[in-house]
């Protein structure tokens, strides 16, 4: 899931450094991540998982790191694509 | 209650209107003004410039008009976030076969506009928004700043007085680095306060966000408030349960500085701050808490609107 979400970033975050060179815990706003790029980031991951965020998760906590995003996703019982059949 | 006693709340629109200060238009929230209307909004931006004249340093007051380059208006990003408040003009292009056609559709009542295409300008959604491409170039040391007043569009048709399709905001602006953005933001949010206090008007700080669009918006909304880059000063008008932001302070970040290629001393992309006065919204407030005829107001208020 971590390497769905790492090709979600690197496409879309708009990140000045290295996103394979960020640990899961990183905060990602501090590497660089704006406001309107999380927007993206957002309907990027909505894409790559085939789901929608409920509202409540729509805020800044939610992005703020690779862990985070993750613990997101499974919170919601989603399934990474990557890994569909295995 | 007296015509010297507080209007606050819903009874407001009924007074202005039976008292000719505002004139209804027949399209929600577009009204003409009356002399005694408008001499307060020129009272509100001599209040406004005072403020601006004590702490000095202020560029010369520049006048922007309604409308502002289209390109100008994609750049400030305005359509991605507020798709739903924007205005766009469209003019006639043809000849006098495409203006015959126009008449025949006008005259059946269908929808002539089909035959206008849009032009090189748009509405101004804030006023600060023209200013920017003036900025680009790196900028000197301690930045620049700047003092602009303009008429402003949000297509928001509402019957709430206070919100206007078309009003002024009388700005200052800064542009220059994050730490100098922020000091403008947090200054003028309590110069603000207290202008609008010396006004006799019972403001209040708060957080705030902008009312950006859709579900990308409610995640934009929820970044705002979080990192609090948008303050509002609020004050009860025509509502005591919701008092209605007739300032507000912004720190834009570099959402202004890296489109429009304004740098930074050092190169980096500039961050941008601005505190807005809404004209006519501080207009309505002191008519509501002050009453109709402001030559009944308090002293102290009606000196500090003298130009």
């Amino acid at each position: 899931m971590d390497e769905t979400i790492r090709a979600v970033l690197r496409d879309n975050a708009r990140l000045p450094g290295d996103v394979d060179a960020l640990r899961p815990d990183d905060d990602l706003y501090r590497a660089g991540l704006t406001s309107h790029a999380s927007v993206n980031v957002m309907l990027a991951l909505e894409d790559a998982f085939d789901f929608e965020f409920p509202d409540a998760l729509l805020k800044k906590s939610t992005f703020e790191s690779i862990a985070a995003i993750r613990s997101a996703l499974e919170s919601l019982d989603v399934d990474d694509p990557n890994l569909a059949g295995r | 209650m007296s015509a010297g006693g507080s209007l606050v709340g819903a009874a407001l629109k009924g007074a202005l209107l039976a008292d000719g200060i505002l004139v209804e238009s027949g399209v929600p929230g577009l009204y003409q003004r009356s002399e005694v209307f408008e001499s307060v909004v020129r009272g509100v931006e001599s209040a406004a410039r005072s403020a601006a004249r004590y702490v000095g340093g202020f560029e010369p007051l520049r006048f922007l008009p309604p409308i502002m380059p289209r390109e100008t208006f994609v750049k400030t990003g305005y359509l991605r976030s507020f798709p739903d408040l924007i205005g766009s003009v469209e003019t006639f292009e043809g000849g006098d076969a495409e203006h015959a056609a126009l008449l025949r559709t006008a005259d059946a009542g269908g929808d002539w506009t089909q035959a206008l295409s849009p032009s090189e300008v748009t509405l101004c959604s804030a006023a600060c928004h023209s200013l920017y491409p003036h900025l680009a170039g790196t900028l000197g040391a301690g930045g620049r700043y700047l003092e602009l007043q303009g008429f402003c569009f949000r297509h928001e048709p509402s019957p709430d007085p206070v919100r206007m399709q078309s009003f002024r905001m009388h700005e200052l602006v800064h542009v220059g680095t994050p730490s100098s953005a922020v000091a403008h933001r947090d200054a003028w949010l309590e110069r603000g306060l207290r202008t609008l206090r010396d006004l006799g008007l019972p403001v209040e700080p708060v957080v705030a966000n902008d009312p950006f669009f859709g579900r990308a918006g409610r995640m934009l909304a929820a970044n705002q408030r979080a990192t609090e880059l948008k303050y509002e000063i609020v004050c009860a008008v025509t509502s005591t349960e919701k008092p209605t932001a007739i300032a507000s302070a912004n720190y834009h970040e570099d959402h202004f500085g890296s489109p429009f290629g304004i740098l930074a001393e050092d190169g980096s992309p500039a961050h941008s701050a601005c505190f807005g006065f809404g004209l006519e919204r501080v207009a309505l407030a002191l008519f509501a808490v002050h009453g109709l005829h402001p030559g009944g107001w308090p002293a102290e208020v009606r000196d500090r609107l003298r130009p």
